[in-house]
Order: structure tokens, then sequence, then C-alpha cells
């Protein structure tokens, strides 16, 4: 058996989650068996059988009211309760600071391999072995994971995930909480709204120093914008505040793995490339030839940014 | 306040990486090392806590002897003893297994590491760790104060923060702005060296995960230049050719 955990942002289900759906239901199958998502949160059943587009046959949803916090260690004592419940050999996670937090609870408590950072389908033709991104992304390395239980967090991207036909039942998982996992206290939260999210987003568009200030941000965002692109920046943008610290991008920020990521004024360091290296496609705008980002890049324009930048904005509204 | 930092001695973050040994070692050669960036962040904040509050810092690493010159380093920045445990970090629940069972023994009240290491990436260490220990563990931690036995602290959720209390013992995965990152002076360059340094051996742990082999990316093909007065054509090749729109 295959168990999936399926992060919820608002009652939906995450982007990322349904990818992870559609890998673990791709192990289940090639490995003869069946895939049963985990949802923890308040989401409705009409949500969470989407899971059963992806390939799932059955959705636990565990929504006690003391679960509606993201608690990485409560909710690492219901995913393991669900790995008992459901006799899962297999238990895929997106990658996420929750995922990674509660996989690792999870996999100590039940004696479990964990393996994260995963780019690809495993090899099921002799035990399981799968590649993952190591070295932020400069390396690969095969990895036999040998538990009796293998917890695999997985990367966007690891797999194409289509949306077929398919049903999942959805039953309510109820286990026994712990207090234990309840000693801390949220005294309060600051988080932007109806942003997109760096790691779901599909298109970043991103600004280094060549932004030349805080204030200087407009045009950026205006492409983002007429691209639904969410916005990111290397670590000098946000150390000097022009730009909130989510949003920094690199070896020591967030890693990437957009469809499509266009840096804008940004040099290219190899630390800040560690954390975009996974993009399918990279844009860099740069007025200096010989910007190292040029290097990395698929598409490059040698050019003011204050000048490209409405340009594309403007070719991107008209291509609509 | 005992305070214990686990650091990984891992390749400075401008490393070319390449692999010998038919895809299964690291080629070291030319390859400088470094402390975690990010543990260097945890360690840099634990001095500052000692500084306000007393104490005392114990640096661990899981890793061979080649790690000992980032141990001396850390030492120099301000820890006051250290373990190595001797073995080669492979697999995470190897090396959380060894850093339990040190903590274990030295009932520290507070375990700060870094939010992820820069060789594996896995930022799963701490959660292994907290669990095995039977004590809380957050990460990414931004911001970190201690008063009495509680720890006030704010952590990077997506889209901007959260903050939390907990009271001691906890375990930290830490990432700026939490401190500054540290330069050692002379006079702790001069102390680290007769400070203690303590190599100890690995408890034995299940072969949970091995590896096969490394491989590295595919190389990149060339970037296509387009003129900067042609800039909009970009945005239909990234729509006919690229298809990402
Ligand atoms: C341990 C360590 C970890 C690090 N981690 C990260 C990380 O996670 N992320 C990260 O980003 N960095 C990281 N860095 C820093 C990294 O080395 C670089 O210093 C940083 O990425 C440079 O940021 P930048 O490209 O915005 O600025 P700069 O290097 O100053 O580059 C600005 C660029 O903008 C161009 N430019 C200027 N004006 C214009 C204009 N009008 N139009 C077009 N282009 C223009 C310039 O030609 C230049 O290429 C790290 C460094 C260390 C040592
Ligand atoms: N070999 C090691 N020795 C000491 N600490 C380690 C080691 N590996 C990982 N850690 C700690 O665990 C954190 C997370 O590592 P990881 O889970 O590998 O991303 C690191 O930042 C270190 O603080």
């Amino acid at each position: 058996m295959v168990l999936i955990f399926v992060e919820l942002d608002n009652g939906s289900i995450k982007k990322t989650s349904l990818e992870a759906v559609a890998y673990g239901a791709a192990v289940a199958k090639a490995t003869g068996t069946t895939a049963t998502a985990l949802a923890i949160g308040t989401a409705d059943a009409a949500e969470l059988a989407k899971a059963g587009t992806y390939g799932a046959t059955k959705v636990l949803h565990a929504n006690a009211a003391e679960l509606a916090n993201e608690n990485a260690m409560a909710y690492a004592s219901v995913l393991a309760a669900a790995v008992k419940n459901e006799n899962a050999e297999v238990v895929v996670l997106p990658k996420s600071g929750l995922c990674d937090a509660m996989g690792a609870r999870a996999a100590a408590k039940l004696g479990a391999s964990i393996v994260s950072g995963v780019t690809e389908l495993p090899d099921v033709s002799n035990g399981i072995k799968v590649t993952r991104s190591i070295y932020t992304g400069k390396a690969f390395a095969t990895v036999d994971v040998k538990g009796a239980v293998k917890i695999l967090g997985i990367k966007k991207n690891a797999i194409e995930a289509v949306e077929g036909t398919g049903n999942a039942s959805v039953e309510t998982f109820t286990p026994a909480l712990n207090n234990g996992d309840f000693v801390a206290k949220v005294t309060g939260q600051e988080k932007a709204t109806g942003e997109l999210s760096l790691t779901e987003a599909d298109i970043i568009v991103s600004g280094g120093r060549g932004m030349k200030g805080p204030d200087n941000w407009q045009p950026l965002l205006d492409l983002a914008s007429a691209l639904g692109a969410a916005t990111g920046c290397s670590k000098p943008v946000s150390d000097l505040d022009w730009r909130p610290h989510h949003e920094h991008i690199g070896q020591t920020g967030i890693k990437v793995a957009p469809n499509l990521y266009i840096a804008c004024g940004i040099s290219g360091a190899i630390q800040h490339l560690a954390g975009v290296n996974s993009s399918k496609v990279i844009v860099a705008i740069n007025k200096d030839p010989e910007a190292p980002f040029f290097k990395a890049a698929d598409y490059g324009i040698v050019g003011d940014v204050f000048d490209i930048l409405p340009r594309l904005t403007k070719a991107v509204k008209e291509a609509k | 306040m005992k305070i214990l930092v686990c650091i990984t001695n891992v390749p400075d973050t401008t490393a070319k990486i390449s692999f010998t040994d038919n895809n299964t070692k690291l080629n070291k050669a030319g390859v400088q090392y470094i402390i975690g960036p990010y543990d260097d962040y945890a360690l840099a904040r634990a001095v500052e806590l000692k500084e306000q509050q007393g104490g005392t810092i114990t640096v661990l690493n899981v890793g061979e002897a080649e790690s000992d010159p980032q141990i001396r380093k850390a030492l120099a920045i301000g820890a006051d003893d250290a373990v190595r445990v001797n073995a080669e970090p492979t697999d995470s629940y190897f090396t959380a297994t060894q850093i339990a069972a040190i903590a274990k023994e030295g009932g520290y009240d507070l375990i700060l590491m870094g939010r992820e290491s820069i060789d594996f990436n896995s930022g799963v260490v701490h959660g292994l760790v907290g669990e095995m220990l039977g004590i809380p563990s957050f990460s990414p931690v931004m911001k970190l104060d201690i008063e009495g036995t509680t720890a006030k602290f704010a952590r990077e959720i997506e889209g901007g923060k959260e903050f939390l209390e907990a009271p001691l013992p906890l375990v930290l995965g830490c990432q700026e702005p939490i401190a500054e990152w540290k330069i050692p002076n002379m006079r702790g360059i001069m102390t680290a060296r007769t400070k203690p340094l303590k190599v100890v051996e690995p408890v034995a742990v299940d072969d949970l995960a091995t590896l096969d082999q490394y491989t590295l990316p595919a190389p990149k093909g060339a970037c296509k230049m387009i003129p900067a007065d042609q800039a909009e054509t970009l945005i239909s090749l990234l729509k006919t050719e690229a298809k990402v729109l």
C-alpha cells in the first residue's frame, strides 16, 4: 500500500500535493498495490475526492479541531497512525517545510527509511531505488531504500501529473492525539495574503540588485501579474529589505522549480543558481553581456531591465 | 544553559561537484570545505545566547577526521568543547541516531541545527532527532530568544512567519536572519587549539538507505540571445518554442 500525504491550503489540495498523489499512484501501479491519500485539516469531501482523479482509491481525512493549525508534530503522529492502519510500505510526501518536518518525525516513530528531494519515479525492478537531488541541485544520488516503511519526499515536477477520471472514497480518520504534540503555543502570525506561493508557482519573476532599489519593483510586479507569476529575489535584495525575506531564492533561501524562471538584474552567482537550477526554462535579463546567469539560462536579453520589463509586460498582454 | 550545536562539514557553496570511483565518491580534489551555512547561523545565535545568559556550547559533527578543521573553527567562534562521531554520514536516519545518542548523554537545554545541510539538503535531521529524544522540533527558525525555560521564536512559513513559544528542551533548525555569521578572532583561534575535541565511535544503526551511485545533471544547451530591440519576441518564443506560457 502506498500512502500519500496531501497538503491543504484554505481547504484546497495544493498542486504539488496532487503531483504527489499522481506519483504515489504510479508507484502503487508499478508495485501492484493501491494508493490512499491522507489529508489533515478542513476541506470538503468534493475537494478531497479530487485525489481520486489523480489515482488514489481512498482518502483518509483527519479533521479534529486540534489539527486546525499546521502542527508538524501532531501531523506526524496522525501520519504514523495512518501508516500502521493501512499497512503502508511506501509513504509519499510533497516537498515543503511542513512535510519535511512531519515526515522526519514519523520516520523516527516508525523506524522508517526517509529520503527527501526525490526527482523522478523509482526503479522498482529490485526493491525501491530512487534518485534524489543533492549538493543543492548540482548533482543527483541514486539510493537503495531498504526500510520496511519507506518515506519519500518528492520535489516539484518529479512527475507530470495528469488528471484522470478515477474515484476515491473519502473516510474520516480519527486517531488518538498526543498532548505532547501540542506543547508549543502559536502567539502570532504575519502572512502576506493573496500572494502566489513560490514553491507552487509555475512561473516566477525574480529581481536582483540590478533593480536598484525597493521603489523600482513596479515594472517587475507588472510583468509577474500579467504572467500570473510569483515574485522572488536574490539574497542581497532581501538582506537590504528591498523585498520580504520569504522571497529570497537560492542556496540559503527557497529552492524553486517552476516551468519558467525570469531573472531580472541578477548576476547569476552560483549560490543563487543553486536555488533555481531545477527550473525547466530560465530567462536572464541583464545589462552586462558577461553576467554568469547567461551560462545557466535558456534565453537571454542583454539590456536594461527598466526598458525591457515594461515592453515584455505589454507583449504578454497583447498576446492574450 | 547547555547548548548543543550540530554542524556539517560541506563543500564550499561555490565548489564544482564531480565524482570518482565509478561515481560512488565525491571528488575532493580542490574542494574547499566549510561549516554548513545554516549551521553557521545556528552557531552564531548560540554564541550570542551564551554571551547574554552564560552557559556552555558543545559542537557536534558526525563525520571523519577531515571535519576537524571546521570543528576547530566552531571552537574558535565560541564553542567550549566538541564531539565528533567518527563515521561517514551517508543517511539522515544514521546521522540522527548518532546525534540523539550524544544528546541523550549530555542533557542539553537547546539543540540547534541548520535548516538543512547543503550536501544532502534533506531538512529532516532535526525532526528525526527531536522525535528520537521525545522533545519538540521546529524549522526553519529565523528568530530566537530564551526567557527562563521558555523559547520564544519565529518560524518561516509559506508567505510569512509564525511566532511561537515552547518549553525547553527543544531542537531547532535555524536560518538567517537569526544572527549574523561570526568570524573567529585571533584570541578565539589561539584558545580553540586547546579546547577539548572528543572523538567517539558510532552506535549501530540498521541500514535503511544505501548509496547506489552519483550522477551529474545533463549539461545545459547554449543560451539563445535575443537582441534588446526585439525583446518582445521572447514572449512568442516562450509560447511556441519553449511551450511554457
Ligand atoms: C554562503 C553564501 C550563500 C549565499 N546564498 C545566496 C542565496 O541563497 N541566494 C542568492 O541570491 N545569493 C546568495 N549568496 C550571494 C551571492 O554570492 C551573490 O552575492 C548574490 O546572488 C548577488 O545578488 P545579485 O545578483 O542581486 O547582485 P549583484 O551581484 O550585484 O548583481 C546585480 C546584477 O544586475 C545587473 N544590472 C545592474 N543594473 C542593471 C539594469 N539596469 N538592467 C539590467 N541588469 C542590471 C548587473 O550587471 C549585475 O549582473 C550567497 C553567498 C554566500 C557566500
Ligand atoms: N553529519 C552531521 N553532523 C552533525 N550535524 C548534522 C550532520 N548532518 C546534518 N546535521 C544537522 O542537521 C541539519 C539538517 O540536515 P539535513 O537533514 O541533512 O538537511 C544540518 O543543518 C545540521 O545542523
